[in-house]
C-alpha cells in the first residue's frame, strides 16, 4: 500500500511538470467539447430562428391581375418587389441569386379566377438551395391558405357548408417537452464528456508504461524490491487523478458556455446547473478507473510512445461506439443495459440532462458493471507486469 | 556476496546461456567480460531477477532470487544497461523516488542523498532536472540511485557505456572505494582495459558459456599471454576452437 502511494505521488507530480502533456489534459481536451459544442448549437438556433423573424422575400410579376392575391400576401408580412418578368427572365434572376423566389402571375389569370376554373400562378425557385426551397415552401404555403380561403368564400356564397369540404381535420401533437427536444440537440455532448475524461489520463497513461520502456527506466524499476501490482495500482491512480480533474473542468466548461447558449429562445430548456454537474460527476466516476485500466493495459503491450499513442487514439473511440448504437436504435434506459459501460453513462446523462428520475439500481449496476471490468483490467496489467516479456 | 549457480536461460531456440556458475565476493570487484551478445546482460538479469533462468539459480547473500525475491533485492543495488531516469524530476527526487521505494524512511533518505551528493560529487546539480544532463551526471545520479539503500551488494550492466575518461575515473574510484568499504560488486564490460585496471577476478563468458573465471593474473598464466587482452582474445579463440 506503502509503495502504490509512492508510485501515485511520483507520477502524479512528473506529469504535472510536463507542460505540453498537462495543456493537452486539461485545457484541451476538456474545454475542446464545450466550446465546439456552444459554437455549434449556437450557431444552430440562430440560423432557425433568424429564418422564422425575417419577412419573405418575395418578386411578383403580374400584381395588378391579382389584388386579391396581392394584398393577401401582403397582410401576411410578405416584403413584396413588383417587377415585370417572363418566365425565362424569372428563372434567370431566380439563378443568379437575384431574386430569392419569383411569384408569376400570368395573363389568363383573371378571366380563369373569375369564371371559377382553377388560376395559375407560378413559384420560380431553385430547389437545390436549402435556404431557397425553404423560402419557396413558405410562399406556397401562403398562397395554399389563400386558396383555402377563397375556396370556403365560393361554397358560402353558393350555400354549401364549406365543412364539408374538409372531411379530415389534422391535428398534430408532438410530445417533445422542451427539455426533451434540448436533449436531442444535446445528445452528443456525452460523447465530449467521456472524451474529455479519457484525454486526462492519455498522456499520463502512456507515459507511465511505453514511456518508461523507452527511456530505460524500467529495468531499473522493476529490480526493485516492489510488487508489481503495487506499481501497477499507483499509476493506475495517478491516471484516474487526471482523469476526475478533467472529467470537472469540462463539466464545468459545460456549465458555463450553456449559461451563453440562447437555448431558451428555441423555447428549450436544460437544467444543467452546478447541481446536476456534479450528479453528472458522480455517474461518471465509475468509469474513471475503467478507462485509466484499459488505457494502462493497452499501453503495457507497447514499446515507444509512438505506438502507444496509435493504439490508444482507437481506445478513444471506444466509448462512441455504444453510444453511436444508441442514438441508432434509440435506445431507453433499460436496467439491462446498465451493464454496458459508457453506453450506461450516456443513458444515465441523458436522463440526468432531461431532468427524468433515474433508479438508484440502474445508478449502481452502471458503476458496478465498469468498477468490476476496471478491477478485472487492473488485474490483468500487473499479472502482464510480472512477465518478463515486458523487459524483452 | 553474489553467486550464480548452473544458470540457463533460452529465448525460443537460442540458448542465451548455458550453465553458467560463478561466485562474486564480500570486498571483491568482479568483472564479468564477453563480446557484445555474450551473454552477458542476460545473465545480470537473472541476478538481479527480473528474468528467471530456465533451470539453475542465483542468490545473494545466500538468499535465493527467485524464491525471495523481495529479499535479495532489498541486499541489491542495480545499476541496469539503460540508466533511465525521470527527465522532469530533479537528480534529488529520481534518487528519493528509488529511496522510498526500497522502503527507507524520510529522515534515512534525506540523510542519504546527502551523504552521497558529496561522495560522488553531484552538489553543482542535485536539485536540477534530469532532462539536460551529460552523461557522466546521468551515470552519478542512476548510481546513487541504485546505492541509496546502502546495499551489500551492486551490479552495475556495463557503466562506462558513453562515459568520457574522467568520468570514467571517478566511477573508477567510486567502486574502489565501495569495495574498501567491503561490499560485493560484479560488473559487466566488452572493454579489456577496463577489467584488468579495476577487476580482482575476471568471469569470461562466450557464446553463452563460461570460458574462465580467476584472478587476471592466473588467466593469464595459464595462456602465457602478456597482458590480459591477449589472454582475452585466446579464451575466445578456444572457444571458437570447441564449436
Amino acid at each position: 500500500m506503502r509503495a502504490l502511494w509512492i508510485v501515485f505521488t511520483k507520477e502524479f507530480v512528473e506529469n504535472l511538470r510536463d507542460r505540453r502533456t498537462l495543456i493537452s489534459a486539461l485545457l484541451f481536451g476538456p474545454l475542446f467539447g464545450p466550446l465546439l459544442f456552444g459554437a455549434m448549437v449556437t450557431r444552430m438556433l440562430n440560423q432557425n430562428t433568424f429564418e422564422a423573424d425575417q419577412p419573405l422575400q418575395l418578386t411578383i410579376s403580374g400584381s395588378e391581375l391579382a389584388p386579391g392575391l396581392t394584398q393577401f400576401l401582403k397582410s401576411h408580412d410578405v416584403a413584396l418587389k413588383v417587377a415585370a418578368m417572363t418566365e425565362a427572365s424569372a428563372k434567370a434572376a431566380v439563378r443568379s441569386g437575384q431574386a430569392p423566389v419569383v411569384l408569376i402571375v400570368p395573363q389568363e389569370y383573371p378571366e380563369r379566377f373569375t369564371a371559377g376554373s382553377p388560376a395559375p400562378v407560378l413559384v420560380v425557385a431553385d430547389s437545390a438551395d436549402s435556404q431557397q426551397r425553404k423560402n419557396a415552401d413558405r410562399a406556397r404555403a401562403l398562397l395554399a391558405n389563400y386558396s383555402g380561403a377563397i375556396a370556403q368564400q365560393r361554397l358560402q356564397v353558393r350555400g354549401i357548408n364549406p365543412l364539408l369540404a374538409m372531411p379530415v381535420a389534422v391535428n398534430d401533437v408532438d410530445v417533445a417537452t422542451p427539455t426533451g427536444r434540448a436533449v436531442a440537440i444535446l445528445g452528443f455532448m456525452t460523447y465530449f464528456v467521456l472524451f474529455a475524461l479519457l484525454m486526462g489520463g492519455l498522456y499520463l497513461a502512456i507515459d507511465s508504461t511505453a514511456g518508461e520502456r523507452e527511456r530505460g527506466s524500467l529495468e531499473a524499476l522493476l529490480s526493485l524490491p516492489v510488487r508489481r501490482s503495487a506499481l501497477v495500482g499507483g499509476k493506475i491512480l495517478a491516471t484516474c487523478a487526471y482523469m476526475c480533474l478533467s472529467l470537472a473542468i469540462s463539466l464545468s466548461a459545460f456549465v458555463v458556455v450553456f449559461r451563453f447558449v440562447p437555448l431558451e429562445r428555441l423555447g428549450m430548456s436544460t437544467n444543467l446547473g452546478p447541481l446536476t454537474a456534479l450528479t453528472l460527476f458522480a455517474v461518471c466516476l465509475p468509469f474513471v478507473p475503467l478507462g485509466a485500466a484499459l488505457m494502462t493495459f493497452v499501453a503495457s503491450f507497447t514499446r515507444t510512445y509512438r505506438e502507444a499513442q496509435t493504439y490508444l487514439t482507437s481506445v478513444l473511440l471506444i466509448p462512441t461506439l455504444p453510444i453511436a448504437f444508441a442514438s441508432i436504435y434509440s435506445l431507453k434506459t433499460k436496467s439491462s443495459l446498465m451493464l454496458i459501460p459508457s453506453l450506461s453513462q450516456h443513458l444515465l446523462m441523458t436522463s440526468i440532462l432531461k431532468a427524468e428520475p433515474i433508479s438508484g439500481l440502474d445508478v449502481l449496476v452502471s458503476a458496478g458493471a465498469s468498477l468490476g471490468l476496471a478491477l478485472v483490467l487492473a488485474v490483468l496489467t500487473a499479472r502482464h507486469w510480472r512477465r518478463e516479456t515486458m523487459l524483452l | 556476496m553474489i553467486e550464480a549457480r548452473a544458470l540457463h536461460k533460452r529465448f525460443g531456440n537460442i540458448a542465451a546461456v548455458k550453465d553458467v556458475s560463478f561466485t562474486s565476493r564480500d570486498g571483491e570487484i568482479t568483472g564479468l567480460l564477453g563480446a557484445n551478445g555474450a551473454g552477458k546482460s542476460t545473465c545480470l538479469r537473472m541476478i538481479y531477477g527480473v528474468i528467471a533462468p530456465d533451470s539453475g539459480h542465483a542468490s545473494i547473500d545466500g538468499v535465493d532470487v527467485h524464491g525471495e525475491t523481495s529479499i535479495a533485492r532489498a541486499r541489491l543495488g542495480v545499476l541496469p544497461h539503460a540508466t533511465g531516469l525521470y527527465g522532469n524530476l530533479t537528480a534529488r527526487e529520481n534518487i528519493r523516488y528509488f529511496g522510498a521505494l526500497q522502503g527507507l524512511d524520510q529522515g534515512r533518505i534525506t540523510s542519504r542523498c546527502d551523504e552521497l551528493s558529496r561522495s560522488l560529487e553531484m552538489q553543482g546539480f542535485m536539485d536540477r532536472r534530469v532532462k539536460g544532463f551529460s552523461q557522466g551526471q546521468r551515470i552519478k545520479v542512476a548510481l546513487a540511485r541504485a546505492l541509496v539503500h546502502e546495499p551489500q551488494n551492486l551490479v552495475l550492466d556495463e557503466p562506462t557505456n558513453g562515459l568520457d575518461v574522467m568520468a570514467i575515473r571517478n566511477l573508477r574510484e567510486m567502486l574502489q572505494r565501495l569495495r574498501g568499504q567491503g561490499r560485493c560488486i560484479l560488473f559487466s564490460s566488452h572493454v579489456m582495459q577496463e577489467v584488468a585496471a579495476l577487476c580482482d577476478r575476471v568471469v569470461i563468458i562466450g557464446g553463452g558459456q563460461l570460458l574462465a573465471d580467476d584472478t587476471p593474473e592466473a588467466i593469464r598464466e595459464r595462456t602465457g599471454s602478456a597482458s590480459l587482452e591477449l589472454a582475452f582474445l585466446q579464451v575466445l579463440g578456444h572457444n571458437a576452437d570447441v564449436h
